[in-house]
C-alpha cells in the first residue's frame, strides 16, 4: 500500500525525513505535553464520588498456616468502613496452565486472599476499605492474624534437600517445572574428547523491575453501564479482564478494564496481580468504588520480583575456539507462586530455549528447572531470563579465550551467526541481523576512543581498567506458533487493530499493546499517517480500553512494534484500500489510476483531479446514497497481524569500559558504548530512549540491585534506602550506534527495541571488571558484583576463580 | 478511638490563597494532591528518596511527601502546573525535556522538572557535571538519565545565549 501513498510535495514539513516519511523520523512525542504540564491522568490520579480506599493485611511469616484472623478491632477505627478475608469475598484461585505433562510441571494455583496458608511475607490476608487511605493504613495496624509458623523454604539447598518442607503440597520436591528441551546425541562424547572445556557456575540476583508507578488500581460499579469498571495501570487489559471475571464469576462483558496513565512496568505489570481482583470484589461488596494504590514497602517486599537463577554450564571447544558442544543446567527461584499468563516456566523455558543465542553451537543439552520458596513470587522482567543466560555464554566464551590463550573477541567472531536464514541447535530459525558487523563496530569504536592505550597507560600509574564486550541478540514479536512451541496453554502472540476515519478526516486506531513509557501514541501514529498521507497529529491510537479494542495481548516481549504495529499498518493499509476504492468512484477514473496524497486520493495521469479525505468522509457518512451499490457506509477497516515463524531477531553488541577503585572496591563506568540493530527505527529517538534506559537497569542489575531476606524470610529491604536504584551519578552516559538490518516480515521493517539494552548490560559490565581483574588473577561469576568483592579480589582476599 | 482532629491551613500554591482543613499528619504531597486536585506532584517511595514528589518551598526543591502539608503554612509553594504560561504555552524547561526526550513514562518527571527549576533559579551557569550531581537527587527508571541531564543543560544553555544576545 505504501507506493500508493505520494508523499513527496510535504517533505519539507516538520518532522518529515528527506524522503517524506514519518517513519524514521524523530517525531516529537504526542505524550509529553500532559506529561510536562501535569495534566496526565495516572491511576492515583483519578478521584471516583463516595471512593473508598483499600490497604491490605499482609502476612508477617514466610510460610505458616493462617490458625486465625481477627478483624472486629479493624472494623473499630475511625474511618474503617469494611474489611473482607478471603471467606468474606469467595474469589477463583488464578491458576496459570501449561500444557506440559505432570513429569515436567506441576501446577500450582494462587487464591485471590491467602485462605489457610501463607507462603511469603507479604502475602495479602484481608483487604480493609476506609474512607481515606490514612485511616486504612490504621486499619491494617488493627488486624489480628495468627500462624502456625513453619520453617521456611528460602534458598535452592534448603528447596531440594529431601524431606524438605514443600511450599505447594502438589510440589513435595518443591520443584513446580523440570524440561529438559534439548539434549544432542552423543554430547557427552564431545566433551570426553574436546581440547577444551570450560565451566561456569554463576548466581543472579533476585531483582526488582521497579517501575517508579508503584501497582494500583480504582475499581467500582457502573450502574448505567451495568458494568464493573476497573481503572488499573497494567500491561495486559484483556487478560486483567479474562482472570478478574473468571475470578468473580462474571462474564467478561460485565467487566470493563480501562488503563490510565502508566508510570512504568517493565513486565512487572504484565500479569495479573491479585489485590487488582480483590480490590474489584471488594468494591463489589461494598457497593462503593475502591481504590487502591501499593506504596512502596510493599511494591519492594510483595510485589512480583525476578531474576534469581543458578546455572552450571560447561562449554567445549576446539583448539581455534569453535564451540563444539554446550552443556547447562539452570534452576529458577520463582518464588511462592506461579503467575498468569506466563507460569513457572517463563524464565526456565526462555533460558532454555535461547541460551546459545548469536553463536553456532553444533550440540547442546540444557535442563531447565523452577523451584519454589517462600519469597514474593517472580514475573517476567525487562529481558527474561536473557540478562543472565546472556552473561553466562559470554562468560563461557571468555573463559575459553582465556584457556587456550585467544583474543575473546576473535573466539567471538569465530562462532558468531553470520549466514542468515541460519536455523540453530535449539531448532529455532534466527532471521537475518549483524552479530559481526555490530561487534566490529563496537569494538572499532572504544579502540578509535583510545581506550585500549589508556587503560595500558594508567596501569603504570597503579590505576585498574578493564573493557569488556557483550554480544547477544533478542527475539521480538513472538507470535503464537513460538510461544505454542513453548507449550503455553494461554499463547499470547497475535494482535488485532481497527481504524476509523470520520468526516473531518482524522483517524483513530486501536492497538491490543499497551504503552507504558514505550511512545507507542507517537510510534504507531507515525507508522499509520505514513499509510494514509496524514500528518501524525491527525492520527490518534487508543489502547488500554476493553470495551473498544476487541482483544490485545499488551505490551511484553518487545511485541509492541513488530506486531501491534504491523497490525496498525496493515489495518490503515485496508482503510486506504477503502479510500482508493470510493476515490476512483467518485472521480470516475479506474482503480489504478488513483493514489493517496496530501490527504486525499487523486488521480494519477492528473493531479488537479483529486478528492480530500473529508470529501470523501462526507460521502461515506453523510451522503451516502452517492456510494457505490456494493460498499457500505462509513469509512472503517480493521486487521490482524500475528508473528511469523519464530519471530525476529534483534541484536547489540557492548561495549564497557571500567575502573575499580582500590580503595573502596567501587566499579565506575568510564565508556559504554551500545551498537544495536533493530531493523528500521521507526523513530530513532525512542528507539536510543529504550536502548539507554535498558542499559540503566542492566546496570543496575550488574552492580547494585539485589533482593534479600534473612534466615525467617524477612524481606531486608523495605525502602529505597536498602534496595540501591542507581542513580544519575552511577549511570553513565551511553554512545548510541546503529545498524539498520530490516526485518522481511514486519511491514515496516522494523524489529523489537525494548529490552535489549537490559540483556547485554550485566554481561558487558561482568566482563570488564573481569578484564580489570586480570592481574589480580580473579574472575567473577556472579551479579550484582558488590565493592566487597572487588576489593577484596584487588587485595588479594578473595580465592583465585573460578 | 476518635476521630482525629483536622487543622485549618492556608496554603499559597501556584500564586494562589487555599484553605484546607487536614488532618495534622497529612503530608504536603497528599494535600496538594488530593485536596487541591493539583495531580501532578507524584508520590512513588513516600519515605523522601526517589524525589518524584519534588516541589518548590520558598524557590528551593523539597520533597512533599517528607513534608506535613501544616508545615507548608506560610510558604510559597510552586508545582509542575505553575511551570507552562496561562495559556497552556510550555516553559523552556519543559519543550528541553520534550525537546531531548528527557521523559518516557513521565511520572518521576514532575519532579525533575520541579528539581531543575529551583536548581538553575540559583545556578543558570551550572555545568554538565553540577547538573549531573543535582539530577542525582531523584530517581528515574526509565531513561538512564542522561537525557534529563541533556535537556536540563540545554535549557541552561539556551537560557545563558538568550542573555548574552539581550546584553
Amino acid at each position: 500500500m505504501t507506493s500508493e501513498v505520494a508523499t513527496g510535495d510535504r517533505a519539507n514539513e516538520p518532522g518529515f525525513r528527506a524522503d517524506g516519511t514519518w517513519i524514521g523520523a524523530a517525531v516529537s512525542r504526542k505524550e509529553d505535553p500532559r506529561l510536562l504540564t501535569g495534566e496526565a491522568r495516572f491511576v492515583d490520579d483519578i478521584h471516583l464520588p463516595r471512593m473508598l480506599h483499600a490497604a491490605f493485611v499482609r502476612s508477617t511469616v514466610a510460610s505458616g498456616h493462617i490458625t486465625s484472623v481477627d478483624l472486629s478491632r479493624v472494623l473499630e477505627v475511625p474511618g474503617v468502613v469494611a474489611a473482607f478475608t478471603a471467606e468474606d469475598l469467595d474469589l477463583g484461585d488464578i491458576t496459570p496452565r501449561l500444557d506440559r505433562p505432570p513429569e515436567e510441571h506441576t501446577e500450582t494455583s494462587m487464591p485471590i486472599l491467602a485462605r489457610d496458608r501463607v507462603r511469603f511475607v507479604g502475602e495479602p490476608v484481608a483487604v480493609v476499605l476506609a474512607e481515606d487511605p490514612y485511616a486504612a493504613e490504621d486499619g491494617i495496624e488493627a488486624a489480628d492474624v495468627t500462624y502456625d509458623v513453619t520453617p521456611p523454604v528460602l534458598s535452592e539447598e534448603q528447596a531440594l534437600t529431601p524431606g524438605a518442607n514443600a511450599v505447594h503440597d502438589e510440589a513435595p520436591g518443591n520443584v513446580l517445572l523440570d524440561v529438559s528441551m534439548f539434549a544432542s546425541d552423543g554430547i557427552d562424547d564431545v566433551f570426553a574428547e574436546a581440547p577444551c572445556v570450560v565451566h561456569v557456575r554463576a548466581r543472579a540476583g533476585r531483582q526488582n523491575a521497579l517501575p517508579l508507578e508503584t501497582r494500583g488500581v480504582v475499581a467500582g460499579w457502573d450502574a448505567r453501564a451495568q458494568q464493573l469498571l476497573v481503572q488499573t495501570c497494567t500491561q495486559v487489559p484483556h487478560q486483567v479482564r479474562t482472570v478478574l471475571a473468571g475470578s468473580l464469576g462474571m462474564s467478561e462483558s460485565t467487566v470493563r478494564v480501562l488503563v490510565p496513565d502508566m508510570g512504568g512496568g517493565f513486565g512487572i505489570k504484565c500479569v495479573v496481580g491479585r489485590e487488582e481482583i480483590a480490590v474489584a470484589a471488594a468494591a463489589t461488596r461494598a457497593g462503593r468504588p475502591v481504590k487502591w494504590i501499593e506504596d512502596r514497602k510493599d511494591a519492594l517486599s510483595a510485589s512480583f520480583l525476578a531474576r534469581e537463577q543458578r546455572y552450571e554450564a560447561r562449554a567445549a571447544f576446539d583448539e581455534t575456539g569453535r564451540i563444539l558442544g554446550l552443556d547447562v543446567d539452570v534452576l529458577c527461584d520463582m518464588g511462592a507462586y506461579s503467575c498468569y499468563p506466563f507460569t513457572v516456566g517463563i524464565e526456565p523455558l526462555m533460558a532454555s530455549s535461547e541460551m546459545p543465542g548469536v553463536y553456532r553451537v553444533p550440540a547442546y543439552r540444557v535442563r531447565g528447572r523452577a523451584i519454589a520458596t517462600n519469597k514474593a513470587p517472580t514475573a517476567p522482567y525487562r529481558g527474561v531470563s536473557r540478562p543472565q543466560h546472556v552473561m553466562v555464554m559470554e562468560r563461557l566464551v571468555e573463559r575459553a579465550a582465556r584457556e587456550l590463550g585467544l583474543d575473546a573477541l576473535e573466539v567471538r567472531r569465530r562462532n558468531l551467526i553470520t549466514v542468515f536464514p541460519y536455523t540453530g541447535i535449539n531448532n529455532v530459525t534466527y532471521d537475518p541481523g549483524s552479530y559481526l558487523e555490530s561487534l566490529n563496530l563496537c569494538e572499532r569504536v572504544l579502540a578509535d576512543e583510545g581506550w585500549y592505550g589508556t587503560q595500558r597507560s594508567v596501569a603504570e600509574q597503579g590505576r585498574v581498567l578493564g573493557i569488556g564486550y557483550a554480544c547477544f541478540n533478542e527475539r521480538t514479536g513472538y507470535g503464537s506458533d513460538a510461544f505454542a512451541k513453548r507449550k503455553m496453554q494461554a499463547v499470547p502472540g497475535f494482535d488485532l487493530s481497527e481504524v476509523r476515519m470520520d468526516t473531518s478526516g482524522t483517524v483513530v486506531v486501536t492497538t491490543g499493546t499497551m504503552s507504558h513509557g514505550q511512545s507507542h501514541e507517537t510510534t504507531m501514529a507515525q507508522i499509520v499517517a505514513d499509510k494514509l498521507g496524514l500528518p501524525v497529529d491527525k492520527v490518534k491510537i487508543q489502547q488500554g480500553d476493553t470495551d473498544r479494542v476487541t482483544y490485545g495481548w499488551g505490551s511484553f516481549g518487545s511485541r509492541s512494534i513488530t506486531i501491534g504495529g504491523t497490525a496498525v499498518a496493515l489495518a490503515a493499509g485496508n482503510l486506504g484500500g477503502k479510500l482508493l476504492d470510493l476515490g476512483a468512484h467518485l472521480l470516475e477514473t479506474r482503480r489504478d489510476n488513483v493514489e493517496l496524497a496530501d490527504e486525499g486520493v487523486q488521480q494519477r495521469d492528473d493531479h488537479d483531479r483529486r478528492l480530500s479525505y473529508q470529501d470523501i468522509a462526507d460521502v461515506a457518512y453523510l451522503r451516502s446514497h452517492l456510494l457505490p451499490k456494493e460498499a457500505e457506509p462509513g469509512l472503517q477497516a480493521s486487521a490482524s497481524f500475528d508473528g511469523v515463524g519464530d519471530g525476529t531477531f534483534s541484536n547489540a553488541a557492548h561495549g564497557v569500559v571500567v575502573e575499580l577503585h582500590r580503595d573502596t572496591g567501587r566499579v565506575e563506568i568510564l565508556r559504554y558504548v551500545c551498537v544495536e540493530d533493530c531493523g528500521v527505527a521507526i523513530n530513532p529517538q525512542v528507539v536510543d530512549g529504550q536502548a539507554r534506559g535498558g542499559i540503566a537497569q542492566g546496570i543496575a542489575g550488574a552492580l547494585f540491585e539485589k533482593v534479600t531476606y534473612d534466615e525467617n524470610g524477612e524481606p531486608s529491604a523495605a525502602s529505597f534506602l536498602d534496595y540501591k536504584v542507581p542513580t544519575a551519578c552511577e549511570i553513565p552516559d551511553v554512545a548510541m550506534h546503529h545498524i539498520e538490518t530490516p526485518c522481511l516480515f514486519t511491514d515496516n521493517g522494523a524489529k523489537g527495541a525494548g529490552e535489549g539494552g537490559t540483556i547485554g548490560a550485566p554481561a558487558a559490565v561482568l566482563n570488564a571488571v573481569n578484564d580489570a581483574l586480570r592481574p589480580a588473577g580473579v574472575e567473577l561469576n556472579d551479579t550484582p558484583i558488590t565493592p566487597q568483592q572487588v576489593f577484596d579480589a584487588l587485595t588479594g582476599a578473595l580465592e583465585v576463580a573460578p | 478511638m476518635t476521630e482525629p482532629d483536622k487543622v485549618l491551613l492556608t496554603l499559597q500554591v501556584n500564586g494562589t490563597s487555599h484553605e484546607v482543613a487536614v488532618e495534622a499528619r497529612r503530608t504536603l504531597a497528599d494535600t496538594l494532591r488530593h485536596d487541591l486536585e493539583l495531580t501532578g506532584t507524584h508520590v512513588a517511595c513516600e519515605h523522601g528518596v526517589c524525589g518524584a514528589c519534588t516541589v518548590l518551598v520558598d524557590g528551593d526543591p523539597a520533597r512533599s511527601c517528607l513534608m506535613f502539608a501544616p508545615q507548608a503554612e506560610g510558604s510559597d509553594v510552586r508545582t509542575v502546573e505553575s511551570l507552562a504560561g496561562d495559556d497552556g504555552t510550555m516553559s523552556d524547561l519543559q519543550c528541553a525535556f520534550s525537546a531531548n526526550h528527557g521523559l518516557q513514562c513521565g511520572f518521576c518527571t514532575p519532579g525533575f522538572l520541579m528539581l531543575a527549576e529551583g536548581f538553575l533559579a540559583e545556578h543558570p551557569d551550572a555545568d554538565r557535571e553540577e547538573i549531573r550531581e543535582v539530577v542525582s537527587s531523584n530517581l528515574c527508571r526509565c531513561t538512564g538519565y542522561q537525557t534529563i541531564v541533556d535537556s536540563i543543560q540545554d535549557c541552561a544553555e539556551r537560557r545563558r545565549d538568550a542573555k548574552e544576545t539581550s546584553a
